[in-house]
C-alpha cells in the first residue's frame, strides 16, 4: 500500500559494526545529552508564590453572571443541563415573587443551581447552550479537597457576588 | 596495647561512620536534586534553604510511619535483612585509608581503622556479603517478587564478582600488594593506577555499579516488573536501612575506586608542602573531592542510562566482562615480563 | 586469653554446624552453614592466617553460599511435595555416616592426646609467604589441583550442556 503522507520511515536492520557494538561512544553521547540538560534554564514554576498564566480562551470553574443591575441573569431554562456530556448541571426552577424584580431579571429564576465539578469536563458547552449570557466558565481551576459532597458547587460558590 | 591507641581508633571509627552516614544522606539529596536538573527540574527545594533539610524530613517520615510485617513473613529473618544490608555497608570502609599521616602531640596517627595486609580483599569479601541482606530478606517476605528480587540479586552479584575479582587481580599484577595503604603509597605524584589499568577500570567500575544494584543494574529492585524488587514488603525504617545502605555503598564504591586507581589521597604538588599535618588535611581533602565527583558519576549514570534487561546482563557479564578481564590480566602480564 | 577464644570459636562454630543438621527449614540450614564459615573465618584469623581467612570468607560464604541459596529459592519446599524416601536409602545414609565416624575416631585416636599448645604465631598466613611456599615448595600439587579443577569445570559443563543433534 503506498504511503499517503509520505513520511513513511524504512527502518533499517543493518548489522553494528566493532565501534557501535561497544556502546560506550553511545554511552558517552547520551552522558553529553544528560549534562547539556543540567545546566539549562528550568522550566519549574514555583508555584504557590508564581502562578501560571492562563490563556484568553482558558475554561476554568464556572460562574452564574448577574446583569448591570445586579440581578441575577440566569431564567431556569436548562439549556445547559440539557447541552452538559458529563451530566453535571441540575437545576430547581422558581417563579419570581412580586418585590424580587432587582434580584432575578426574568420572571423565572433558578432557586438551586449545582454543578458537579468532579464529574464537569470544562467543555464549555453550558456556556454556548445559554441563550441568556448567565454561565460563564472564566474562572480558576477547582481546589482540591477532603471529600467528595464539597465538590458539589452551589449557588453561594458560583453566583458572582454584587458589584456596586 | 595502650589505651590511647583504642581511644584514637574508637574517635577514628566514629569519625568515618559519622562521615559516611552524613555524606550517604546528603547523597540522597543531591540524587534528587541532580535528578531534578537532568530533567530540567528543580528537585526538592521547600525544606530549608535549596533544600538541604530534605534528607531530616525524609528520616523522620521514614521513622514515624507504621512499620508492617506480614503474617506469614518470617520475623527474625525480615528484621535481619536490612539490618544485615546496613551492617556491610558500614564496615567496609575499616580499611580504606582516608589520608597521610597526622601527627598530633608528637605522636603518628594513621587516618585508617585497619592496615590489614589484604585490604583489597576484606573489601571484596564484604560487598560480596552485602548480598545476603537482600537476599535474606527477599526470601523470608514471602512475596513472589521479592523472592524474584533476591534471586535476581544473588545471580547478578556472582556473576559481576567474577569480573571484578579478574579486574582486582591485573590491578595486583601492577601494584604487587594488597594494602590499600601500600596502593595509595605507591601512586604518589601522576602515578595513578588508572593510567596504567584503563580497562580494568572500566571493568571494576562496572562491576561496581552491578555490585551497588545502581541503575543500570538495579535489576533486584526493578519497579517497573517486579513491583520494588526484595523491598516489596518493607516499610517504615526497615525500607528506609535497605535505601540507605545503598548510598553507604556507593559512597563506599567511590572511596574504593577512588583509592585503587585514581590516587587516593595523593594530589598534585603534595611534595611542594614540607609540614606534614598540612599534607594530611589537603590529602583528605583531595579524597573527598574524588569521592564526590565519583558520587555524582553515580548519579549522572543512573539518570542517563536505562536498565538492562536480564539477558542482556548476563551476557554482559559472562561473554563480555569476564574475557575482557581475562585478556587484560594476559596483556598486563606479558608488559610486566617484557619490562622487566 | 586466645585459649578461651579459641574455646569460644570452637563452641560457636560446633552449635552452628549441629544447627544446619537439626534445622527444619533448609534455608535457615544454609543460613547457619554460613555461620559455621563464618566462623571458621575467625578460626583461620586466629592463627594469623590472613590470607586463608579472606579467601575463606569471600569463596566460601560471599560465593558458594550465596548460590547454593540461589539455587534453593528456586525449588519448592513446601512440606506437602516432601517424598518419602525409601528404606533402603535411609540404610545406605546410615552406613555412610557410621562409617564417616569411624574414620574421624580413627584420625582423631591416632593425634597425640589432644592437648592444645600455643597457638602458633607465625607468618605462613600471610600473602607473600603463602605465596612463596606454595609456587616454590608446593609447586607441582598446586599445578595438579589447578588441572583438576579445570578438567572438572569442563566436565561440569559438559554435563549441563543439552546435546545437540
Amino acid at each position: 500500500m503506498d504511503s499517503l503522507s509520505n513520511r513513511k520511515k524504512v527502518i533499517e536492520h543493518k548489522k553494528m559494526n566493532f565501534w557501535e557494538r561497544m556502546y560506550l561512544p553511545a554511552i558517552f553521547q547520551g552522558l553529553g545529552i544528560t549534562m547539556s540538560h543540567f545546566f539549562r534554564k528550568k522550566a519549574t514554576i514555583f508555584y504557590p508564590e508564581v502562578e501560571r498564566e492562563f490563556s484568553e480562551n482558558f475554561r476554568g470553574l464556572h460562574s452564574l453572571k448577574r446583569d448591570e443591575n445586579g440581578a441575577e441573569r440566569c431564567t431556569a431554562c436548562g439549556l445547559c443541563a440539557l447541552s452538559c456530556p458529563a451530566e453535571a448541571i441540575t437545576m430547581t426552577a422558581a417563579e419570581r415573587e412580586k418585590g424580587e424584580e432587582n434580584l432575578y431579571r426574568e420572571e423565572k429564576y433558578a432557586a438551586v443551581y449545582e454543578i458537579n465539578m468532579l464529574r464537569c469536563i470544562f467543555c464549555g458547552f453550558c456556556e454556548e447552550a445559554c441563550p441568556k449570557e448567565a454561565i460563564y466558565l472564566d474562572g480558576n481551576i477547582a481546589k482540591a479537597d477532603y471529600s467528595r459532597d464539597t465538590f458539589i458547587y452551589g449557588k453561594d460558590k458560583l453566583l458572582e457576588p454584587i458589584v456596586k | 596495647m595502650d589505651i590511647y591507641f583504642i581511644i584514637e581508633k574508637l574517635i577514628l571509627i566514629s569519625a568515618i561512620l559519622g562521615v559516611s552516614l552524613l555524606i550517604a544522606m546528603y547523597t540522597t539529596l543531591a540524587e534528587r536534586k541532580f535528578a531534578g536538573f537532568f530533567q530540567d527540574r528543580v528537585g526538592p527545594n521547600r525544606a530549608g534553604p535549596w533544600g538541604i533539610l530534605q534528607p531530616l524530613a525524609d528520616g523522620v517520615k521514614l521513622f514515624t510511619k507504621e512499620e508492617i510485617i506480614p503474617t506469614n513473613a518470617g520475623t527474625f529473618l525480615f528484621v535481619l535483612g536490612p539490618s544485615l544490608s546496613m551492617f556491610t555497608a558500614c564496615i567496609t570502609s575499616a580499611v580504606i585509608p582516608w589520608g597521610p599521616d597526622l601527627t598530633l602531640f608528637g605522636k603518628t596517627v594513621a587516618l585508617q581503622v585497619a592496615d590489614i595486609n589484604v585490604g583489597i580483599l576484606y573489601i571484596f569479601g564484604v560487598v560480596s556479603l552485602g548480598v545476603y541482606g537482600i537476599m535474606i530478606g527477599g526470601w523470608a517476605s514471602n512475596n513472589k517478587f521479592s523472592l524474584l528480587g533476591a534471586i535476581r540479586a544473588a545471580s547478578q552479584n556472582i556473576s559481576y564478582e567474577l569480573a571484578m575479582g579478574l579486574s582486582i587481580i591485573a590491578l595486583l599484577m601492577v601494584t604487587g600488594t594488597l594494602s590499600l595503604r601500600e596502593i595509595s603509597i605507591q601512586q604518589e605524584g601522576w602515578h595513578w593506577n588508572v593510567l596504567y589499568q584503563p580497562i580494568g577500570f572500566l571493568i571494576f567500575l562496572i562491576c561496581s555499579f552491578a555490585e551497588t544494584n545502581r541503575t543500570p543494574f538495579d535489576l533486584p529492585e526493578c519497579e517497573t516488573e517486579l513491583v520494588g524488587g526484595h523491598h516489596t514488603e518493607y516499610s517504615s525504617m526497615k525500607l528506609g536501612f535497605y535505601l540507605f545502605a545503598e548510598y553507604i555503598n556507593v559512597f563506599v564504591s567511590s572511596a574504593v575506586l577512588a583509592t585503587l586507581y585514581f590516587g587516593g589521597y595523593n594530589f598534585p604538588g603534595m611534595h611542594l608542602i614540607s609540614n606534614p599535618n598540612v599534607v594530611a588535611i589537603l590529602g583528605v581533602a583531595a579524597l573527598f573531592i574524588k569521592i564526590l565527583l565519583f558520587i555524582f558519576f553515580f548519579i549522572w549514570i543512573r539518570w542517563t542510562i536505562p536498565r538492562f534487561r536480564y539477558d542482556q546482563l548476563m551476557k554482559l557479564g559472562w561473554n563480555i566482562l569476564i574475557p575482557l578481564s581475562i585478556i587484560n590480566i594476559v596483556v598486563t602480564g606479558l608488559v610486566i615480563i617484557l619490562k622487566q | 586469653m586466645s585459649h578461651s577464644i579459641f574455646y569460644l570459636l570452637s563452641f560457636v562454630t560446633l552449635l552452628f554446624a549441629l544447627l544446619v543438621v537439626f534445622a527444619k527449614n533448609p534455608i535457615h540450614s544454609a543460613l547457619y552453614m554460613v555461620m559455621t564459615f563464618f566462623s571458621i573465618t575467625c578460626h583461620y584469623i586466629l592463627l594469623n592466617a590472613q590470607f586463608l581467612a579472606i579467601v575463606n570468607f569471600i569463596v566460601y560464604m560471599g560465593a558458594i553460599m550465596v548460590l547454593i541459596l540461589f539455587a534453593m529459592m528456586f525449588l519448592n519446599l513446601g512440606k506437602e511435595t516432601e517424598v518419602q524416601k525409601p528404606i533402603y536409602l535411609k540404610f545406605a545414609a546410615v552406613i555412610a555416616a557410621g562409617l564417616l565416624m569411624l574414620t574421624i575416631f580413627a584420625a582423631i585416636k591416632k593425634t597425640d592426646g589432644g592437648e592444645i599448645s600455643g597457638l602458633p604465631i607465625n607468618d605462613i598466613g600471610l600473602v607473600k609467604n603463602l605465596g612463596k611456599t606454595l609456587f616454590k615448595d608446593f609447586l607441582l600439587p598446586f599445578e595438579i589441583i589447578s588441572i583438576l579443577l579445570l578438567s572438572a569445570m569442563v566436565g561440569s559443563v559438559l554435563l549441563a550442556k543439552r546435546e545437540i543433534n
